[in-house]
């Protein structure tokens, strides 16, 4: 073997506007941006698709006309799916085009790219069988192999995962789970009987996801026949080679520039001159790969950072405070009976908004003030809030109203 | 009297009280007859030294910008993050530190003292001492020291800038006469810089009456009581102290809402603590807000709270009562001198703060009949009266001194 497996992440939040103090109680078009601001979801979208969604979509479909023996896995988060609908919807036909090849496997997911496996199985669960609902709607399939928000894994989640009824798991393939292991194999979550556990080889996805176009790295230019080569020494050492990534790779991470498209387009061809090797989807992988080992994950995981934790969501009390306030609303929201304020709240779950509040690197003239759509992380906690605010008035009116 | 007046801010630029007095001076000065040319730095991004600021409200009025990014509020730390983001060829034109530029600044401000023909020379705060003094060396008319604060003020007492405060006390000394803010001003003045008491003239600031408009209530006050600190984010205006009572009253009434408004050094500080004590849902932060939008803010807020830890004046409680707002004030400030009937509390004392909070938020008709009291003592609270002070210190107390 091996059998690569090629997974990617298509995500896009609904990003909350300027909001003020003046807004709360006027204003509840909170994602309604129209602006210039790196805040105007439109305008993202429709950025994000013509750099990446199109031209990637284009070269695999051409990937998978030349090569019958490709294979890609998708997870797209319902956020992103309701931004193709609204803005453009040419990139969700291309990826129905894809789908429809029949070599293309949708994974499920949350439906709000969420943090509530942490925080709330119940609305967990509510939001995976949503958006099973939705893909099977929209694509005519039925996901059976699961990924969490940003690869975020531990024991207790696979328990929830398998509860549902999915066959496979992905987590990242971080060192400090692994130990001597290798993430060339599939492994048995701690204590479960079914669900198979695929694990990221952090190595070879991040030297095409981050190092590609990095002009002090030992091995820069990376060339397709390069990794050809890398991929094939897994040969004998493993079965699977997991390349999981986020789709932006090609053409917002990595621009075009860079030659990211060209080395895309040529890899299968380098990887598939080895007899031996082929491309699997993840269901394949788990069919034709039983694990090999039972694998404890009690810490969670995932594959954000240099800690690959969850730090990026929950290392300071801005973020503390704002996710305890997000989730005391639910039952409320839920019991209102509001099917915006509902949908609204389930919109302020996506787990970016928490991401822009992270400290951990912030200081004056901080270089990840780029991936930081708000002034400061302060100032995404204090936007936040204030639309948490307006969210709570609106229940409560709601709520009076019901009992009057 | 042509009075040339040196100041570091005039609204629209301001970021504090500084630039409102100046203004509410300026006007009342300019009503009663006087006429003003008001010299102040601005950072101008072109290779000029002055340029002159249209500012076709006040009559009387001239404003000349000196070319220089000394601004409201500065540090040095703050001066040398400012000089970094400027490209090199605008960097040049200043001085490398806080310290060079307030001395370039006084040269350049004071070559105006030759150009424009004046009676008295009036000089607000330590930024302006250095110029005002050079401009009397070089005209020979008299200074004003207007005190509006003092390095002990700014830092809470928590250790001053001695840079700032030897500017301070050379002012002083070097002035005619010393204009203090308030009674507590010219206490603190006397005490820390060894400035005889009958040099220092007691001139409260005020507001000019104006009919506030109403401008429509927020939904929030359905829902909760609010509470509203307005003022720059920092040491002196005790912010932590506001936070502080704040939770002492949301353990009793959790239908209070505490709003925020203003920027500071300490902003990030005070969320990162209203955060982490828990109480996140019943903080709003605004930033900083001018115009109409204070005013909402003032109309919103069941109660205006200004715990600060040492208040030269205070000119935002007045502000609040003529929006109809009744006022907490901490004891350790200038405007409690002229309007007794608000409420004083110890800064430190949150217990007591917090009690007076609930006191006055759950007893909505003592509240309102208190906000009347405040608000019928504001008349005698004008930019006018205080106009009329300097005009007699101008004429009565400067020839005998000069």
């Amino acid at each position: 073997m091996p059998s690569v497996c090629f997974y990617f992440q298509v995500h896009q939040p609904f990003r909350v506007k300027p909001y003020s103090i003046f807004e709360i109680g006027e204003d509840r078009e909170y994602f309604a941006d129209r602006s210039h601001l790196n805040l105007n979801n439109r305008k993202i979208m429709r950025k994000v698709a013509d750099k990446c969604y199109l031209p990637t979509n284009a070269v695999m479909l051409a990937l998978l006309e030349r090569h019958p023996e490709f294979r890609i896995s998708y997870s797209i988060s319902g956020t992103a799916l309701d931004q193709f609908e609204e803005f453009v919807p040419e990139v969700l036909e291309s990826f129905r085009r894809l789908v429809g090849t029949g070599r293309v496997e949708l994974l499920a997911e949350t439906s709000h790219h969420s943090l509530a496996a942490v925080f709330s199985p119940e609305e967990f669960r509510t939001q995976v069988s949503n958006h099973v609902a939705r893909l099977g709607r929209l694509f005519g399939v039925r996901p059976t192999v699961f990924r969490n928000t940003e690869l975020i894994y531990d024991d207790r989640i696979a328990g929830l995962v398998e509860d549902m009824g999915f066959s496979g798991i992905l987590a990242e393939g971080a060192d400090h789970i692994l130990g001597w292991r290798s993430p060339a194999f599939a492994y048995r979550p701690r204590g479960r009987k079914r669900i198979s556990l695929l694990l990221k080889n952090y190595r070879l996805s991040d030297d095409i996801a981050f190092r590609f176009s990095n002009r002090d790295w030992s091995e820069w230019p990376l060339t397709a026949p390069k990794f050809g080569r890398w991929v094939d020494a897994v040969n004998g050492n493993g079965n699977l080679v997991n390349l999981f990534m986020d789709y932006e790779t090609f053409g917002e991470h990595q621009w075009r520039d860079t030659g990211i498209f060209d080395f895309l387009s040529h890899l299968p061809e380098e990887i598939l001159k080895h007899p031996d090797n082929d491309f699997v989807t993840v269901s394949e992988a788990i069919r034709r790969y039983e694990p090999v080992a039972e694998l404890e994950v009690p810490q969670t995981i995932s594959w954000a950072d240099i800690e690959r934790d969850l730090s990026a969501w929950r290392s300071n009390p801005l973020q503390e405070a704002s996710l305890k306030a997000l989730y005391a609303l639910e039952r409320d929201v839920k019991s209102s009976g509001d099917d915006r304020a509902l949908e609204d709240w389930r919109k302020l779950t996506t787990s970016d908004h928490f991401y822009y509040m992270c400290t951990k690197w912030f200081s004056d003239g901080d270089v990840h003030k780029y991936f930081n759509p708000y002034d400061s992380p302060y100032d995404a906690f204090v936007t936040y809030m204030n639309v948490i605010h307006d969210l709570t008035l609106r229940i409560k009116s709601r709520t009076n109203y019901v009992h009057a | 009297m042509r009075v040339l007046m040196f100041g570091w801010e005039f609204p629209p630029f301001n970021s504090g009280g500084l630039g409102t007095a100046c203004l509410g001076l300026t006007k009342a000065l300019s009503r009663s007859g006087h006429d003003i040319v008001f010299v102040l730095p601005k950072q101008l991004d072109l290779k000029v030294d002055y340029m002159d600021l249209l500012f076709a409200d006040v009559p009387r009025l001239r404003v000349k910008a000196v070319n220089s990014p000394l601004a409201g509020y500065l540090t040095d730390h703050r001066y040398r993050v400012l000089m970094g983001a400027l490209p090199p060829e605008l960097a040049r034109l200043y001085g490398r530190d806080l310290y060079e530029e307030t001395q370039r600044y006084a040269e350049k401000a004071s070559a105006i003292a030759s150009t424009v023909e004046h009676d008295v020379i009036h000089a607000h705060d330590w930024l302006s001492f250095p110029a005002g003094m050079a401009a009397k060396a070089a005209s020979g008319k008299p200074l004003v020291a207007h005190v509006h604060a003092t390095e002990f003020d700014r830092t809470a007492d928590g250790g001053v800038n001695q840079l700032v405060y030897e500017c301070e006390r050379a002012g002083m000394h070097a002035a005619d006469a010393v204009v203090a803010v308030s009674n507590y001003t010219k206490e603190r003045v006397a005490r820390h810089y060894e400035v005889a008491p009958e040099k220092i003239h007691v001139v409260h600031n005020g507001v000019d009456p104006r009919e506030v408009r109403k401008l429509g209530a927020s939904k929030l006050n359905d829902h909760y009581k609010i509470v509203l600190f307005l003022g720059r984010i920092t040491v002196q205006k005790g912010p932590d102290w506001f936070l502080k009572a704040a939770r002492l009253v949301l353990e009793r009434d959790k239908d209070v809402l505490f709003v925020v408004a203003g920027a500071g050094d300490m902003e990030r500080q005070v969320i990162l603590d209203a955060a982490d004590s828990g109480i996140a849902d019943r903080v709003v932060f605004t930033g900083f807000r001018r115009g109409d939008d204070i005013d909402r803010l003032y109309q919103m807020a069941d109660l205006y709270v200004m715990p600060s830890v040492s208040e030269p004046f205070g000119i935002t409680a007045l502000e609040a009562v003529q929006n109809g707002t009744p006022v907490i004030v901490s004891k350790q400030s200038g405007v409690r001198e002229v309007l007794p009937e608000a409420v004083q509390v110890d800064f430190w004392d949150t217990r007591r703060m917090a009690d007076e909070m609930l006191r006055l938020l759950s007893h909505r008709e003592e509240a309102k009949r208190l906000g009347q009291l405040q608000r019928a003592a504001l008349p005698g609270i004008t930019w006018d009266a205080a106009a009329l002070k300097l005009a007699s210190l101008y004429k009565n107390v400067l020839p005998v001194r000069a």
